[in-house]
């Protein structure tokens, strides 16, 4: 195996392990997990993988162990990953909470299945959305992506891994059964044409009182530990050296804002959607595997005369704010289409509020891929 | 007149800016803190050549933020866990976890017996106050049975963890257990921990005046030492008698000190191809 270790060339390949190629292709030397379906492909491929690389997978006790080796490793100055489903992201709330106040790179690969509970380990439902946004105590941002194919479970994990190290944040890669465990064709580009951001770091003998290593907005260097910096790094609330404060709501107010900032300023670079409409009667909203569904709804609805476009959520959050107030300008009404009940549509409707009409479409039964009939039908119906 | 204070030979291991800590009057923590330095001094190394991982509660402020090296502060019975991954990338550095007996056994008790399965080389210190200090004086899984705290006004109805006979039992490398009444002899311990390949646990009894001393009558920081005084045990002793001899006696001593495989040597001969498996 050659020093990247890039398997580069044209497969045959499970959306979960093209995850696991696209986080070595990105340069992660460290995972740590728990096995849970439907993500374990990632870890097995990766426990296989990591040490040809001279890497390596630490099969933890828990997920709550598993984040905080990988949070650990990432304060060394590797490239990290923690894939799990949503049971295994709920118990690493807290520590991903952690990763955010102290500016931690790492990616997070939930691999969706259906709850609440243990509920269908096997049934690839998008139950989680809000979950990465709103799940750990707090005010933060984060950075989620939601890839719809083998392909992007590729392409998007190298991508998160470019926007941790780029911004010092956990990025999620919301994928679900569907995508997890489906199979395609996925083309792994040379190593020199991949695109690899890595995180700045001080210069050696950097006195870290006269820099600011953390609450930058335009993301300040990582004082990585083993390097003589003498980094103080806390989770309470503490000033841009590092210096615990829990005494000054000013220095909380910062400790807020400015990690907030550091993500909604930088939003334009960081949000992706994929458009397919000009002015039209009804636009379809979805994303990762229903966007599938959508896109050739579309199809056969036009095929038919109906005026649809389409548009579909690469980056869920931040929330692709001026994306959706820009499609509800231009289209008369929205139709928001999710495997759940609804998590991503309160937040469409809000921001098309005044613009645009938007309705919600689940599939006929949860869990399952909309039927495109189904769909069509209902396109059918709103523009009657 | 010379009115410059002579400065502590320790305090070259503290970060300029400290002024003083934040521990309350009669605290066994800055016992510990010095033991810890103490330790460091004695063997020459330098703050460089560690990381410091501490969870949440006092004793986790032992090392945040006064250690001016590497410190990583972290959330509450995970310093462990955060600490494994550091090690496993930086297997050259000493990593070194210091926390309570409520993060370490509790909450974290979890991570601390497979941190000593793996015998990944780290050394932690466990401050055992018996109670949850910066809590308010709650139980703790190391309070003395029969103990009232805030959270059992009427008695504590369980039985209490005995430490470090549970870590060695979870496999460590290396196990010891000393009170602040011991401060040479704890000192002597990190420093066969800081050596040790392999888990390296050190428990430290410590007094808690303010919270333990108060809630269950235990009285005075003084009245404490005098308790770890006429308590103790060693191991070798205590190996001797029976459980109704021992009584509530604190037993003090080295529980392990062994040889096995290491985790970051063992992933180092795998990847060096030495064997394929063990
Ligand atoms: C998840 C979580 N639960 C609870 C707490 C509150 N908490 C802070 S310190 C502490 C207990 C500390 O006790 P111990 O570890 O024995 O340390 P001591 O303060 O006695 O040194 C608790 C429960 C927390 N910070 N996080």
């Amino acid at each position: 195996m050659e020093e990247s270790g890039v398997r580069s060339g044209r497969h045959f390949m499970m959306g979960n392990l093209a995850c696991a190629e696209g986080a070595i292709a990105a340069g992660c030397r460290f995972a740590a997990g728990y096995p849970i379906t439907p993500a374990s492909e990632i870890a097995h491929a990766l426990a296989a993988r990591l040490p040809e690389v001279g890497g390596y997978f630490l099969q933890t006790e828990d997920e709550i162990g598993a984040i905080c080796a990988a949070i650990g490793a990432s304060w060394t100055g590797s490239k990290v990953i923690v894939p799990t489903s949503g049971p295994g992201i709920s118990l690493m709330l807290e520590n991903i909470g952690f990763a955010v106040g102290v500016e931690t790179p790492c990616v997070l690969v939930n691999v969706q299945r259906g709850g609440p509970t243990t509920g269908a380990p096997t049934m690839g439902l998008q139950g989680d959305m809000v979950q990465p946004r709103r799940g750990s105590h707090g005010d933060y941002e984060i950075i989620a992506l939601c890839p719809w194919s083998p392909q992007e479970m590729f392409d998007l994990t190298v991508r998160a891994f470019n926007l941790a190290e780029k911004f010092r944040v956990p990025v999620f890669v919301m994928s679900d059964a569907f995508v997890g465990h489906m199979r395609e064709e996925v083309v792994i580009p040379e190593p020199d044409q991949i695109e690899l951001v890595r995180r700045k770091i001080p210069e050696t003998g950097t006195d870290l009182g006269r820099i600011r290593v953390f609450l930058d907005e335009d993301v300040a260097p990582m004082p990585v530990f083993g390097r003589g910096f003498k980094s103080h790094v806390t989770s309470s609330c503490h000033d841009e050296h590092g210096n615990r404060n829990l005494i000054d709501p000013t220095a909380l107010d910062k400790f807020i804002r400015r990690l907030r900032q550091k993500i909604l300023k930088h939003r334009e670079e960081i949000v992706q959607v994929e458009v397919d409409s000009d002015k039209a009667d009804l636009a379809l909203v979805s994303y990762g595997a229903v966007a599938r569904c959508a896109k050739e709804a579309v199809r056969a609805a036009r095929s038919r005369g109906f005026d649809v476009g389409y548009l579909r959520v690469i980056t869920a959050w931040p929330f692709p704010e001026r994306e959706i107030r820009d499609l509800a300008g231009r289209v008369k009404r929205i139709l928001v289409l999710e495997n759940n009940s609804g998590q991503y549509f309160p937040y469409v409707r809000a921001e098309a509020a005044g613009l645009a009409e938007v309705e919600f479409l689940g599939p006929e039964v949860l869990g399952q891929v909309h039927g495109l009939d189904y769909v069509v039908g209902r396109i059918e119906e709103i523009l009657k | 007149m010379n009115d410059r204070v002579p400065e502590h030979p320790l305090r070259k291991y503290l970060r300029p800016s400290v002024k003083g800590t934040g521990f309350c009057p009669g605290c066994g923590d800055g016992t510990v803190l010095q033991c810890i330095l103490r330790a460091i001094d004695e063997l020459k190394m330098e703050m460089d050549d560690f990381v410091f991982v501490s969870g949440i509660g006092c004793a986790a402020w032992i090392i945040s933020p006064y250690f001016n090296g590497d410190v990583l502060h972290t959330t509450h019975g995970r310093p462990i866990a955060f600490a494994t991954g550091i090690k496993l990338n930086l297997p050259e550095k000493k990593v070194m976890v210091i926390s309570g007996d409520g993060d370490l056994t509790a909450i974290g008790g979890n991570h601390l017996i497979h941190a000593a399965r793996r015998n990944i080389e780290m050394v932690v210190v466990c401050v055992n106050n018996g109670i949850y200090g910066m809590t308010g004086g709650q139980v703790a899984p190391t309070t003395p049975r029969g103990a009232r705290t805030i959270t059992t006004p009427l008695g504590n109805l369980e039985n209490a963890f005995d430490i470090a006979p549970m870590v060695r039992a979870a496999g460590a490398s290396y196990v010891a257990r000393w009170t602040t009444f011991h401060p040479r002899r704890l000192t002597r311990s990190i420093k066969r921990a800081i050596g040790k390949k392999g888990f390296a646990f050190v428990e430290a009894v410590s007094q808690c005046p303010v919270q333990f001393g108060a809630k269950t009558g235990a009285g005075s920081a003084v009245e404490m030492f005098e308790m770890f005084k006429e308590k103790s045990i060693s191991v070798e002793k205590a190996s001797a008698m029976k459980p109704e001899e021992l009584g509530d006696r604190i037993v003090v001593g080295e529980f392990a000190d062994r040889d096995r495989p290491e985790l970051c040597e063992e992933i180092l001969r795998l990847k060096r191809g030495a064997g394929r498996g063990p």
